[in-house]
């Protein structure tokens, strides 16, 4: 890993230098152990870069921000995580006129560089799939009031901070819902109704787009288990409709197609 | 003049026993659900109190609700009636807070007691009773020494406990509400012996907190600083613009007004608010003076470090003290903050800034 | 101690569901009267969260009715719908939300008898539940207030706060 971590700072440096890219978006050292965002424009920013299992920051938040846009072509340090989320983001067309260079770890810690979707979804077939990063709590053991109480006891805790929003690369809408007020249709308040219906309003947002990179949970200073929800809903997704989001840059957004024989038990 | 009691460690659950047997209400730092997180919650003496971690929020809910019903209407025919909401005042102890977060409610005092008068604020500050605890450990993010604090400062406390050898607490009994806490307790406290060898030196027992950068330095810059763009632009660059920061901080008040119901009848609620939201100075036209997160950003450093000490110092608080600054230094901004913020570094910035 | 009488909100497309509802109405068919019916152009445009703000404005069932898939006036809204329910409703049982009290169907102009069957059965299972008050109650909660009773003390009226029906 120390090997990796001299040759990706060595190639960040270098594009860096060559002018390839203006800015190298990654992660550095932060305070009390954590890691924090890094834009690097000098060569010597680059001496704190660090990529490892802390970095659960998802840097692909950074390109819906103008301020960011505007230091010129990036090259992102990618974990497979933000590489998924450009993947759909790309899906979705919201990289249209950005052409970043990511620098990502392979399985075996060499450094390699990906610039199209193509290349990404293929690097990312050949990584496998991600080891859950957040432990899981057995809803499905639990009866229906048991998980409303469960639920009802985290929501409790939440307020309102929209961490989990900020966080979140596919939350790059100019106005989001919530900020509607005519009519307010989500509450603004951190109260029980209010919390319910924006964690359901955004996990439907959500469905069919979230890869669960993870991001949410981890900003959350509450420490709700956001990642539940969305893991729910993107393997229902991927069961009843196919696809999850995050694979392939031709994917379709599940809820606004259809196929006539989608099948399901409870429409009497 | 401040009288110094000891008080065991294990004689504090029998004292908020018998507090909460008076009538009063508990609050103090204990885990969240199967989270790693401290948070102030109301105790019942089940719980486990958690004295040794900071809590990721200060406590200002006690006095400064998360969302707070201020008034109610009905509607009948052409008939309104308003009704105007009282805080349900219960009498409250916070057990566990730590000087910044004492101060912290010094700073909500200067915007909410000054005129004309926050009628919810006040009366739950009336009824709460602060047992603050020393700090002997801080970490990286701790700055109140910055600010003018201190880990063992007595400011705004009613009962300053720090913990000393053999097992006990030092207590200062600062106000009279700290003193009918002892009578409460009675004998549960001990008196320090008259010989001064056994009175404990309270600093050997707190943490070191380097001071980080200099205040005056911050505050004299700042309005200079005001028009460079680009330096408000690269201390912001990894702000994400959520309320995480202005929603765990002891100092922060801001608030929003939101009304809820429908013809028949509703609320009119008060919930907090933050600076770092876009939405926030939003205008109906649609501009928006604040429309890029920089400009977010540098108004929370302003108000904070300029404009608050600034009109403070114009009109001193209801307590007669000028020149209050936003900001205690518990420094659970950057802990909490999802991207990173690390406002010592800004603040560093700030104070040796070349003009 | 009067029975409890359920209060039932049916979402339905004006082309078929509500078309329905009325040949069961001329054909002088009984049945429950708990259901108050609100008619949308399509199923297609129920905004899924239209079905808790029922619940919280105090309905104790939710009926969502549309044409049959292949039969809708515009096409495809009954498709989109059902791809938006499947999810919805996965949802809300995830968070323990009772979706039993929830009926999708697909009733068509021509079925008035299926209409007054629906909304019998709805009503007869609803009445079984009992009232949605665990989540009615969240209306108060999370709240400081000077007008709303701590938990363990009863409940008060909801006038207060605006949810009648």
């Amino acid at each position: 890993m120390i090997q990796a971590m001299e040759t990706l700072r060595k190639r960040a440096q270098e594009l860096l230098e060559t002018g390839t890219v203006q800015l190298i978006i990654g992660y550095a050292e932060g305070s009390n152990g954590r890691v924090r965002p890094l834009f690097a424009r000098r060569t010597e920013d680059l001496e704190n870069l660090v990529i490892d299992e802390r970095c659960s920051l998802n840097l692909a938040v950074y390109l819906r921000k103008p301020e960011v846009r505007a230091l010129g072509k990036p090259g992102i340090v990618a974990t497979s995580a933000v590489l998924r989320s450009i993947l759909q983001l790309a899906a979705e067309n919201h990289l249209n006129g950005l052409e970043p260079l990511y620098l990502a770890l392979d399985g075996s810690g060499e450094v390699v560089e990906l610039t199209t979707p193509d290349q990404i979804a293929a690097h990312l077939a050949k990584l496998g799939p991600a080891a859950p990063q957040f432990s899981t709590v057995d809803l499905e053991g639990m009866d229906r009031a048991a998980r409303f109480g469960f639920w009802q006891n985290e929501f409790d805790r939440c307020i309102r901070c929209y961490a989990c929003r900020a966080s979140c690369p596919m939350c790059y809408c100019d106005q989001c819902l919530v900020e509607c007020n005519q009519p307010q249709w989500i509450p603004v308040p951190a109260h029980a109704v209010g919390n319910l219906e924006w964690h359901i309003s955004r996990a439907m947002h959500l469905a069919g787009r979230c890869v669960e990179c993870g991001a949410c949970t981890a900003a959350c200073p509450v420490g709700i288990p956001l990642n539940l929800i969305n893991h729910h809903l993107a393997d229902l997704i991927e069961k009843k409709f196919g696809g999850r989001a995050g694979t392939s840059v031709n994917l379709d957004y599940p809820l606004s197609v259809f196929r006539a024989d989608d099948r399901e038990d409870f429409i009497k | 003049m401040t009288e110094t009691k000891l008080l065991r460690k294990e004689s504090l659950g029998p004292l908020l026993q018998r507090l909460r047997q008076g009538g009063r209400r508990i609050v103090a730092p204990c885990q969240a659900g199967q989270t790693n997180t401290v948070w102030f919650r109301e105790v019942d003496g089940d719980e486990q109190i958690d004295l040794e971690r900071f809590t990721v929020a200060s406590a200002k809910s006690v006095v400064f609700p998360i969302v707070e019903e201020i008034l109610k209407f009905k509607t009948i025919g052409r008939q309104v009636t308003i009704q105007n909401g009282t805080p349900r005042v219960e009498s409250t102890v916070v057990v566990g807070l730590r000087p910044c977060d004492a101060r912290g409610l010094e700073v909500l005092d200067a915007v909410f007691l000054g005129e004309p008068q926050d009628l919810f604020f006040r009366k739950r500050r009336e009824a709460t009773t602060l047992i603050t605890l020393s700090c002997s450990k801080a970490d990286e993010n701790c700055f109140c020494t910055s600010v003018g604090g201190g880990p063992g400062d007595t400011r705004g406390s009613d009962l300053l406990l720090t913990p000393v050898q053999d097992d006990r607490f030092l207590v200062e009994v600062l106000t009279p509400k700290g003193a009918q806490i002892v009578e409460v307790g009675a004998e549960l406290f001990e008196a320090v012996e008259a010989d001064a060898t056994q009175v404990p030196n309270k600093e050997r027992f707190l943490a070191s907190v380097p001071v980080r950068f200099s205040l005056s330095d911050v505050e004299a810059k700042l309005p200079r600083l005001f028009d460079r763009e680009e330096f408000w632009h690269e201390q912001s660059l990894a702000c994400l613009g959520c309320s995480t920061c202005a929603f765990v901080c002891p100092a922060c008040s801001c608030f929003d007004i939101q009304d809820e119901g429908a013809l028949h009848g509703g609320r009119r609620l008060r919930c907090w608010d933050s600076c770092g939201q876009k939405l926030f100075t939003l205008h109906a036209s649609g501009h928006n003076p604040r429309s890029i997160q920089s400009q977010r950003w540098r108004q929370r450093i302003m108000h904070k470090f300029s404009y608050l000490p600034d009109r403070s110092r114009i009109t001193p608080d209801a307590a007669g003290r000028p020149g209050v600054f936003g900001c205690v230094g518990c420094g659970r901004c950057s802990r909490a903050c999802p991207a990173g913020m690390n406002i010592i570094e800004r603040l560093t910035a700030i104070a040796e800034a070349e003009l | 101690m009067s029975e409890f009488e359920p209060k039932i909100i049916a979402f339905v497309c004006n082309w078929c569901t509500y078309a329905g509802a009325d040949l069961t109405g001329t054909s002088r068919m009984k049945y429950a009267h708990n259901v108050r019916v609100i008619r949308t152009p399509c199923t297609g445009r129920i905004d899924y969260m239209l079905i808790l703000k029922a619940f919280a404005a105090g309905a104790d069932g939710v009926i969502v009715s549309g044409c049959h898939p292949g039969d809708c006036h515009y096409t495809s809204g009954n498709y989109h719908a059902r791809r938006r329910w499947m999810v919805f409703r996965s949802l809300l049982d995830f968070l323990g939300i009772d979706v039993e009290r929830i009926r999708f169907t697909w009733v068509s102009a021509a079925e008035g008898a299926k209409w007054a069957e629906v909304v019998n059965s709805t009503v007869a299972a609803i009445r079984r539940l009992g009232p949605y008050d665990e989540y009615r109650q969240l209306q108060d909660k999370g709240i400081d207030s000077s007008f709303v009773a701590p938990a363990n003390e009863p409940a008060s009226s909801n006038e207060a706060t605006g949810t009648r029906m």
